[in-house]
Formats: C-alpha cells, structure tokens, sequence
C-alpha cells in the first residue's frame, strides 16, 4: 500500500473517532429528566462496553461452547473433552506442571523480594542492591529464557569440548561431570521456575519495600522499646504489618505465573515432560489444529485464576484501607 | 461552536474517506509480450494492474531468490506478485483461511496439509495448465501429493534430498575409508571407526515444539530401504499399524545406530545429548573430526557455518545414505507446494507459470549461490552451480530412484506432534514397542 492511502485511512480513522465524540457530547447535551447524570454515564461507556462485548465476552462464549464440542464434526460431546484433560497421561503432566509453578514461584519470589526488602532497608547501598535485583524485570521473558538457556547449556566433558553453560562450568571447576540440566523431568521443570523466580524477584522486592517503609515509624520505635530487634521484630512487627500487601504480591505473581508461555516455549519448547497449561493450548489450537481441546484448556485456566483474581482485588482493598 | 466542531469533524472523515477510495496502488506497468526475452511468457496473457498475493513460510535470504525469479513474468503479463514471507506461517494460514482473509496462493511445506485443506475445501482445484504441466515434468511419485481424489490440486515447487550422509573428505581419504554402497556397509563403517576409537556418527533433534522431527526421518528412511515404497505409503496412510512388523523393524533398525552408545554422538556426548542439540548444531562436529557421519538432508549446505566449502574435495560433503541392496534407489525427501485459493485468472496465470520449466530456470539463475534445486524434470541441471545441488539434482532424476516424502510430514498434524514427541521419549530411553503403540493412539482421534 503506497503512503497516500495509508495518511488516508490514518485522516479517516481519526476524523471518524472525531465524530462519534462529537456525537456523544451531542447526545449527551440533550440529555434531560430524572436519571439524567444516569443515563449520561451509560452513554459515555457506551462504547468502551460496545468493545468489550465484541472482543472479549463473545469469544469468552464462543470458546466455552467449543469447548463443548468435538472438531471433527462441530457436534456437541459434553464433557468428553474435560475428560481428556483430566485423564490423558500426557494432559495430566501438563496440569502437575502448572501447579507447581503456581505453588513455587509465586512463594518463593516474594520471600526472596520480602528478605532482601528487609536486610537492604535503609542500608547505604540500598538503591544499587535494589536495582541488581530489578534489573531482570526490564528483559523481556523471551530474553531472560535465552540467557538461562545458556546457562543450563551442556557439553560433554571430552578433550577440545569447552562448557559452554555457566551452571555445568562451575560444577566442572568443582571436579563434577556436566549435566544434562534440561533434560531429566521433575528437575527441569524446577530449573525453569527459577528462571520466573529469577524476573519477579524484582517486582516482589520492590512493592514489599515500599509496604515496609509504609510501617507507621512510632510502632517500630514502640516494639523495639519493649526490648525486640532482628527477627523477633519481623515476626511480630514487620511481617504483620504488611500481609495484605504481600499476599497482593503473591496472587499477583501467581497470576502471571499461570500465563507463562514464552519461557517454556523457548528454552525446551514444552518437550521433556516440561509442558505447562498456556503453552499446551497454543501447541493444541495451532500447531495441532485441535481448538476444542485448546478451547477446553482456556476455560481451565480461566476457572484457574477467576479466584485469584477475586481474592486479589478483595485484598488490594483491604491493603489500601490500611 | 459545537455545529462548527461537528462540521469539522465530518469534513475530515469524508475528505479521509474519499482519499481511501481514490488512491490507487501504483505498480503493475502496462504488460508488452512484445518486449525482448518476453516470448516463453506470452501463453500466460497480459494483465492491466492485477494483483496476486503469495504468502509462505519463506524468509530471506531464500526469499530474495524467489522475488527475483518472479520479475520477468511480472513484467512480461503486467501481474504484481505480492511474496509475503512470515516465519509464523504453520500458525498464521489456519488463522487466515478461518478467518476468510486467505492469500492467493500459499506455499506449505507438508502435503498432510494440502490433503487436510481439500477435505475441509478450502482450496480450489489447479487449472488445466496446471495439471498439464505436473503431468509432464514430474514423476508419478510427486504427482501423488498434489493428485487428491483424481483431481490435481496444485505443483511441487522445490525439492530436497533427506536420503544423505554428510563426511569430511579429508577424513575419508586419509583413512582409506571407501564410501558404502548398501545398509550392511553403512554398519561396517560404522564398526571401522569405532575400532579407531572415535564415534562415527552425530545428531541433534531439538527444535522447539517440532523436537524430534529428525528421529521419524530415520524411521521413513529405515521404512522406506527395508519395505520398500508400497508398504511405506500404507503405513503413512494407516493402512497398517506403527505397531505392526515392518514399522517395529524400521525403528528397531534406526535405534541399532541412534541408541547405540558406540556410534552416538560424537563430539556431543552420549547418547541423550541427541534430545538436547539442536538440529542445526548437530552437523558442526562432522567438520572438526569429532563425528564422521551425519544424517540430514540437502539443507544441511546452508547450514554449516560461513564460508565451509562444500565439495567433493572441500570441507563437507555427502553420500547417498545406501539401501540394502544397489539394485533400488529408495529417495527420501521433501518439498514444498503451491496450492491457490482463488480462481482469478491472474491467479491462474501465475499458479501455471510457477509449475513450468519456465520459471524452475529462472529460479535457478536467480539463486546464484545455489541452495535451490526442484524435482522438476525440465530444470536444466547444467546450469547449477553448488555440488550439493548437482548430486541432489542426479538423484532426484535418477529413473531408478523411487521418491517418497518423509512419513511425518504426511500424516495429520495432531499425529505428527505426536510421532515428534514420542520420539524424543524413545531416544531418552522409552521402549519401542511402548513409543509406536502410542503413536498408534494418536491415529484413533482422526
């Protein structure tokens, strides 16, 4: 397409965005009666729920009803394809894998971020420690799989073959043979929860600081008069103080952990009994061609994280009453 | 101030409108068969401004070639070709076809596609050009994978040679080592080198969600030299089991070289480092003298490294990978293909052009560096320049070889993943029997 018509479409699309403002604010005007503010407000989200409807809950319905279906034929089958994802062997690694990456990394990051908050607190070196610890946030989850791709990496420990992976290099300086990190199940799978540990770290580090430096000073100074310090005044003081913030870490993290897709799919492409629910339902709607099992694997993880998020706003809320 | 606003705003819509409309794409010169050179492209007419899209997995600098192969006809008939190359393609053709913005033409590289596709119909059957022209420069072998319910669907368009074992001719030479000729030989060599104390061969089957493809590879070529062509296709079509005799024979024999820790994998590791190389890394120990022999196709040329040579004399070459006897030439390989989901008569006209010995030269000349060779009989073999090209081209021609494209890339894609996936458990340690059972599985859900 030459660049007149593309500064064309550009005119038109805004001259078109123009006027159903214009429109709104029109309409808007005339607006008169009782529920007058009401019914403005209805007309102002009019179109922003218009958009939500189109793009977000008529492929919500349409996925759950192909969930209900078979491919082959259109047909309805009921369950039978929530059977096969409860009971093929294959399927049944998938949802195993998903949930220790749920259980792990989500807990793990926000102690690790919890712990190093606490001990960088108001230490001289705090905003360098803090942005060692950051800095992973800014790779992009591909990016930070491809480094720790290489640091799994192995090679054989034969003459003229030099270790490539940082992980099998230090095991060697140690007199130890290299491993196949990647390769062997349940392991490989807690290698790649590190690299997700790895990114988040940050994030929980960063909120749970800002909570910390939120204590009210006077119960500090209160506790650490009646004779506590160290790990007595994180357990009782510290901690408390700060829980409904770190549990919004942790759903949040497991949130984003139930979304991970890039860092399977580019460090061993879901292979070695690594798979994880978002990855099975790309590999299922496009590459096998299956969407009614991958459809079927949508509605799971929806299911999945609807109570997370519930529980995640419920918690937000209680946090900022605090 | 707000009529004025809205006056405003309705001006600019229209006059984006209204330039929307006007503008028209340039290109597309006026067409003149009268033109010098234009003469093998008059049969195709002249167009005014015709359009057609070609949208394929094929990326530079391979896209390049096929660009300039195009710029003659385009001149020649008036026709624009579009060549839209994405590396998401696998994914993106299904999303473009349910979602009715199919290209013209699209080039895939599995038949179980283009079978798949007309079974859901989806493409438009090859005008009479077409068929002709399939006819005439290929083989029955290549007309089965276009020839769907006796109606011809579309034309190969390159080809490639799997049936081949990539040496260092230094090494081979200075060893006295003499290349084999039948599968007994093959093993005997084998034993040689490890005599010698080396391992004589390498692979690497990683590639992300396709990992394990190069393992049914060895599978279809073990099927293929021992079975001969008849029972391979029943196999692919499921006519018989993966569980019955002659699959469990064929994977059997490809776990004597692929599970023998004498032969694997050199400069690599053991034998499970095979799930771990990646595919394209698998080749490099061949020219460092870790590994003697390595199994992959034609491709493997643009694979190695910058500035290898590839030559009987130069840094890398290839053998034929032997059958059991001299007296059969069992090929395997693979391609791609052109199918067309539109019956304009430009598309037409560009579908027939693409299947003719007109443009298979022109895309010879046009990939000056080699790397491109077709089954197309009417490919003039003199004009290649790479040797690898050259010894892909002889066999392809050969009247004794019988070609027949991988097992996997024919089946359907959910047993495809299925056959890739089991295999990668089979090299790490499952046993045959349990992988071809359930590989077999995945067949029921067909």
């Amino acid at each position: 397409m030459d660049i007149l018509s593309k500064f064309a479409i550009m005119l038109g699309a805004i001259g078109g965005l123009v006027l159903l403002v214009a429109m709104l604010l029109f309409l808007a005007g005339r607006m008169r009666g009782r529920s007058e503010s009401r019914n403005v407000g209805w007309l102002f989200i009019a179109p922003a729920v218009l958009g939500l409807l189109v793009a977000v809950i008529y492929p919500a319905l349409k996925t759950i009803t192909q969930s209900f279906q078979t491919s082959s034929t259109g047909s309805f089958v009921g369950v039978a394809n929530y059977i096969t994802v409860f009971t093929d062997p294959d399927q049944l690694v998938v949802l195993a894998n998903t949930a220790a990456w749920v259980i792990l990394s989500p807990l793990v990051a926000s102690v690790i971020g919890l712990l190093y908050a606490t001990f960088v607190d108001r230490s001289r070196f705090e905003a360098l420690a803090k942005t060692f610890v950051f800095l992973p946030m800014a790779i992009s989850f591909v990016g930070a799989s491809i480094i720790w791709k290489f640091v799994y990496d192995y090679r054989p420990n034969i003459a003229g073959v030099g270790q490539t992976g940082l992980l099998n290099q230090i095991v060697v300086w140690f007199g130890g043979t290299p491993q196949e990190w990647l390769l062997y199940p349940p392991l490989n799978t807690i290698f790649l929860i590190v690299i997700m540990i790895w990114i988040q770290a940050g994030f929980a580090m960063t909120v749970l600081s800002a909570a910390i430096k939120g204590i009210p000073a006077d119960i500090v100074e209160a506790a650490r008069m009646d004779g506590a310090s160290g790990f007595r005044l994180f357990m009782d003081v510290t901690f408390p103080s700060i829980r409904p913030t770190f549990i919004v870490v942790v759903t949040t993290i497991a949130l984003w952990t139930l979304k991970v897709f890039d860092i399977v799919r580019t460090v061993t492409g879901g292979q070695f009994d690594t798979n994880v629910l978002a990855n099975d339902f790309y590999t299922q709607v496009f590459q096998i061609g299956n969407t009614n099992v991958g459809a079927t694997l949508a509605v799971l993880l929806f299911i999945l994280v609807m109570p997370i998020v519930i529980y995640n706003v419920r918690q937000l809320r209680k946090a900022e009453a605090q | 101030m707000k009529k004025q606003f809205l006056l405003a705003a309705g001006i600019v819509a229209v006059a984006g409108l209204l330039l929307t409309g006007c503008s028209t794409t340039g290109g597309g010169s006026a067409a003149s068969t009268t033109a010098p050179g234009c003469a093998p492209y008059a049969k195709y007419g002249t167009f005014k401004n015709k359009k057609v899209t070609m949208y394929s997995g094929i990326v530079a600098p391979l896209a390049t070639s096929y660009i300039n192969s195009f710029k003659k006809f385009e001149s020649c008939t008036g026709i624009t070709v579009q060549f839209q190359g994405d590396t998401n393609f696998d994914s993106q053709i299904k999303v473009r076809i349910a979602g009715g913005n199919a290209p013209d033409l699209a080039v895939f590289a599995q038949p179980g596609q283009i079978k798949s596709l007309v079974g859901s119909k989806n493409v438009v059957q090859a005008p009479k050009g077409v068929a002709a022209n399939v006819n005439k420069f290929w083989s029955s072998s290549w007309k089965d994978y276009v020839e769907i319910n006796g109606k011809i669907y579309g034309s190969p368009v390159d080809a490639n040679v799997k049936s081949l074992v990539w040496y260092q001719p230094s090494r081979f030479k200075t060893a006295g080592y003499k290349i084999p000729t039948t599968l007994a030989q093959l093993k005997t060599l084998s034993d040689t080198i490890v005599a010698s104390g080396a391992k004589p061969w390498c692979e690497g089957i990683s590639a992300g969600s396709a990992t394990g493809w190069p393992i049914t590879d060895w599978m279809s070529q073990m099927m293929l030299i021992q079975s001969g062509p008849a029972t391979y296709d029943k196999w692919v079509n499921n006519q018989i089991p993966f569980t019955a005799t002659a699959p469990k024979k064929a994977l059997a024999e490809a776990g004597d070289f692929l599970k023998n820790s004498k032969y694997m994998n050199g400069g690599l590791g053991d034998v499970s480092s095979i799930a771990a190389t990646t595919w394209t890394d698998a080749g490099v120990p061949v020219l460092s003298g870790k590994c003697a022999m390595y199994k992959q196709g034609s491709f493997q040329a643009g694979i190695f490294p910058k500035g290898t040579t590839v030559s009987p004399t130069g840094d890398v070459y290839a053998f034929y990978f032997p059958g059991v006897n001299t007296k059969t030439k069992p090929v395997l390989g693979g391609g791609d293909f052109l199918v067309a989901f539109s019956k304009r008569p430009e598309v037409q006209a560009f579908q027939t052009f693409m299947s003719s010995d007109t443009w298979a030269n022109a895309m010879v000349a046009a990939s000056p560096d080699g790397g491109w060779v077709t089954a197309n009989t009417g490919m003039d073999n003199s004009k290649l320049t790479n040797p690898i090209d050259k010894l892909s081209a002889q066999i392809l021609q050969d009247p004794k070889s019988v070609f027949r494209y991988s097992a996997a890339d024919q089946m359907p894609p959910a047993v495809q993943a299925v056959f890739w996936a089991q295999s990668t458990k089979w090299i790490l340690g499952q046993s045959t029997s349990d992988t071809l059972s359930t590989i077999q599985k995945s067949w029921a859900t067909q």
